[in-house]
């Protein structure tokens, strides 16, 4: 069962660009899976364009803070070992991660 | 032997005055969940060493005539989703799994200073995305008054918890609803504090401009008492507003009398008629103790749900790109690094995480952010004007907490629309930053609790409390 194309905000081929974008290894079965469920969500969306929000101002912030500075002094962080300790490989003091671009 | 005391403010004169102790609370809380939870499945983890140890050092300060913090040996879960220190915290992901943070949550902290004991980490939806703790990859939480029915959620495994005596308060974390739904579900006590009163530092984020902590209780007075313990400004989180933490318990039995009550003319529709009918009889207690009820409109709220499926997931898209292989959790092995990245992030989040991870990314995706994530943000500005409006009218805003009783399971998982309803009352507070909660008020369909939430404007918890005392005393007679 799948939706009519016509009612889709989404295709399957911004399925698999969006896929890519967030980094997700997604089989055929699942595009056609999330294509439908994602332009389902976005369906409710048309609702909001028989709104006038030309002259509202996006809200950006739930409670109104600026300018949160702290003192510029020395403070103790996390201890080093223990944040290597929980990744899934490190060496030498650092995190340690397959070949990039092809370096070895 | 007389009976133990069961609620945290009674656990915590006891033990401080020494005619109980805090080990034989445990225990006592110990024996709930060997009983029941292998059917009810609250927990992903149960720390019972580090409980007895615990009530055991505040046993022997008691013993020793030394002060004990506020909640000293009350049993307290922990949402899995908050860090403890050397302890596995989860958020009920395969990605997670086995982590145990370098540092503990703000609030974690300020509990244990309490002398409050945690006994576990609580099951969720993976990330706290969901409405029935289906989604956990852990398997789901077993509502404790109907084993064939969901607990609520994404906290559902700290209602379950304190719904079911496993522990005497809890914590959760809200972001469209996942404390007060669950609440309402399991028949508990569920506040969403003002954004910002309670710290978020050792939260792991899921949409950081929704997300709050709060607990859940037996009683009202108990979720005043653990929400001031653990609300105030906390450095670490530059979010935490800068204000002394108000005297909530003291508003919990002060009446409404004088009080305007408002009531939403332009309710979005679609709750049960016995859900309907208990939020009638709510207006009407309260009406009986000495408020006004007064009828306001919020016409931009039937928007809010729209608004918050894709403010939550564009945030919960960049949130969760730092699950990638490299710091922490789990890594799937490739022989190059975006290979890596992909197969960790496909094999470790399950499909409601990947859902909301690419609704996310689409919207804030060339082209698309103005006409999705753009909106969304003015739309929200909307609501949040609605309720400026209303609360020049009124002091506090009733509605139901959940369109429904607890559901079936399997009822709305492959429905991502219909499970997103659920949150149809809740959203607009987290949107609008505003505290809001659930107290359980009457029964509804299959005899089974309805949850009834009192909404107030932002650091409104004063008359929340208030509006929610009286609720609680009203609903007394309705037993």
């Amino acid at each position: 069962m799948t939706s009519s194309p016509s009612n889709s905000s989404i295709t399957s081929a911004e399925v698999i660009k969006v896929a890519r974008l967030a980094r997700l290894d997604i089989d055929a079965a699942q595009v056609e899976h999330f294509t439908e469920q994602l332009a389902k969500v976005l369906g409710h969306f048309t609702d909001v364009d028989a709104l006038d929000l030309s002259d509202v101002q996006p809200m950006t912030q739930a409670y109104p803070l600026a300018n949160i500075l702290r003192q510029d002094v020395e403070q103790p962080c996390l201890d080093r070992d223990e944040v290597l300790a929980a990744a899934p490989q490190a060496q030498d003091g650092r995190f340690r991660v397959p070949t990039i671009n092809g370096e070895a | 032997m007389a009976s133990l005391p069961t609620t945290a403010s009674d656990i915590a004169a006891a033990v401080a005055s020494g005619s109980v102790t805090a080990s034989l609370v445990l225990e006592h809380h110990l024996a709930a969940i060997t009983a029941r939870e292998s059917d009810v499945h609250a927990f992903n983890l149960i720390t019972i060493e580090n409980a007895r140890q615990h009530a055991a050092r505040i046993d022997a300060d008691v013993a020793a005539g030394k002060s004990v913090g506020a909640l000293a040996g009350v049993p307290l879960a922990l949402k899995d989703n908050m860090c403890t220190r050397g302890i596995e915290t989860t958020c009920s992901s395969r990605i997670l799994q086995g982590w145990k943070p370098p540092y503990d949550a703000t609030v974690v902290q300020r509990l244990r200073d309490a002398g409050a004991i945690t006994v576990g980490k609580t099951n969720l939806d993976e990330f706290a995305m969901g409405s029935s703790t289906e989604n956990s990859a852990f398997g789901p939480t077993k509502n404790p008054l109907d084993l064939s029915r969901v607990p609520g959620g994404s906290s559902g495994g700290s209602a379950a918890a304190v719904a079911a005596g496993f522990s005497a308060v809890s914590l959760g974390s809200d972001t469209g609803g996942s404390i007060r739904q669950p609440a309402a579900l399991c028949g508990v006590v569920g506040v969403k504090p003002t954004y910002g009163l309670v710290s978020r530092y050792g939260l792991v984020a899921f949409a950081s401009s929704l997300d709050q902590i709060g607990p859940f209780a037996n009683t009202v007075y108990d979720a005043a008492l653990v929400t001031e313990v653990i609300a105030g400004h906390d450095p670490k989180d530059s979010t935490s507003i800068p204000q002394p933490v108000p005297d909530l318990r003291s508003a919990v039995g002060k009446g409404v009398a004088g009080m305007r009550i408002g009531r939403i003319t332009d309710l979005p529709v679609g709750a049960e008629p016995e859900v309907l009918q208990r939020l009638d009889d709510a207006f009407q207690a309260l009406a009986a103790a000495g408020a006004e009820i007064v009828d306001v409109t919020l016409p931009s709220i039937e928007y809010a749900l729209t608004a918050y499926y894709l403010i939550a997931p564009a945030e919960a898209s960049s949130n969760l790109a730092r699950y990638d292989g490299v710091r922490y959790g789990l890594r799937a092995e490739a022989s190059e690094v975006n290979a890596m990245y992909g197969a960790t992030r496909s094999a470790g989040f399950g499909d409601e995480v990947k859902r909301r991870i690419m609704l996310g990314t689409y919207a804030l995706s060339a082209g698309y952010f103005d006409a999705y994530y753009g909106k969304a943000l003015k739309v929200r500005r909307l609501i949040a004007d609605d309720f400026d409006r209303a609360y020049t009218q009124v002091d506090a805003i009733l509605t139901p907490t959940s369109p429904m009783v607890a559901f079936e399971f399997g009822d709305k998982v492959e429905d991502p629309m219909a499970m997103y309803l659920c949150d149809i009352y809740t959203i607009p507070s987290n949107l609008a930053g505003h505290p809001a909660m659930s107290l359980p008020f009457g029964r509804g369909a299959h005899e089974l609790p309805v949850g009834i939430q009192v909404m107030a404007p932002a650091l409104g918890e004063v008359p929340m409390f208030r509006v929610a005392g009286a609720l609680e005393n009203a609903a007394r007679g309705l037993a």
